[in-house]
């Protein structure tokens, strides 16, 4: 009699184990953070990145930002010139906007008015510039990721990206792992 | 709480956020909340019309007792209870 209470003992501790284990994952899936793949390199685009990213880091949610792709050249720092890079990655350099000041508009760009216009409303309004936006997510703790492969593609090298304090390079499954551990994903 | 309550709190910290529009008044808010004791009473003054929602929604979240709000002239006073 004895015999078969211990087994059952051993069989229920099994099974408090396995469970455990499993509420641990779930509670793992759905941490308080956001993670945002940004994509865009419009002005617009950026900003409600930058935006949201605040308003949900002051909200103590963690911020993991995925930028690859057009986003990347919001990251470049318009002082840093690197050396050594082959011919189509020049042009390429030269034709993507140097930095986030040089971003332009989804709509309404009409050659660079647009943007300028939104700028001044901003200022006017009290908004954050992006170059504020960015310290104070710095500040905050919102995490960077630089799409490794993006870098690659546009011939960016890492000697001219912004100088930020969270900053990493990282491929595409780090953002599936941040993404699936977060109760919230954007695509921007 | 009614205005003339509000209008009563002696708050422990004021953190005037009007010179910046969404979501700046709420980083405000976020950055200064760490000067007072729990128990103390925040004051935020805020131009931007938003913040009138955000900062329950924050409270909510956070834990903080938010109080309420009355108008001024061209902006808002809002009060909250730290957790």
């Amino acid at each position: 009699m004895e015999n078969t209470n211990e087994i059952t003992m051993e069989m229920l501790q099994k099974q408090v184990d396995a469970l455990t284990k499993k509420v641990g994952k779930l509670e793992k899936n759905r941490k308080d953070q956001l993670a945002i793949a940004v994509v865009s390199g419009d002005l617009d685009k950026v900003l409600a990145a930058m935006v949201i990213s605040l308003a949900a880091a002051a909200m103590d949610t963690q911020v993991k930002l995925f930028f690859s792709f057009w986003s990347l050249s919001a990251l470049r720092d318009p002082k840093k010139h690197p050396k050594g890079k082959d011919f189509i990655s020049k042009m390429f350099g030269i034709m993507l906007p140097t930095g986030k000041d040089k971003l332009t508009l989804s709509n309404m760009n009409m050659g660079g008015m647009g943007p300028m216009m939104i700028k001044m409303l901003m200022k006017k309004q009290n908004v954050m510039s992006l170059d504020e936006m960015f310290k104070q997510a710095g500040e905050l703790g919102v995490e960077i990721t630089i799409c490794e492969m993006s870098m690659g593609l546009m011939g960016f090298k890492a000697e001219e990206m912004i100088d930020y304090p969270h900053l990493r390079y990282a491929g595409a499954a780090t953002f599936v792992a941040d993404a699936g551990e977060s109760a919230m994903q954007l695509f921007i | 709480m009614t205005t003339e309550e509000l209008k009563n709190i002696q708050s422990n910290l004021v953190v005037d956020a009007r010179g910046t529009a969404c979501p700046g008044p709420l980083l405000a808010a976020k950055k200064a909340i760490g000067e007072i004791e729990s128990g103390e009473i925040m004051e935020i003054l805020s131009a931007d019309e938003g913040t009138k929602n955000d900062i329950p929604r924050w409270c909510d979240k956070i834990g903080h007792e938010y109080l309420g709000f009355y108008d001024e002239d061209s902006f808002s006073r809002l009060f909250l209870i730290k957790e």
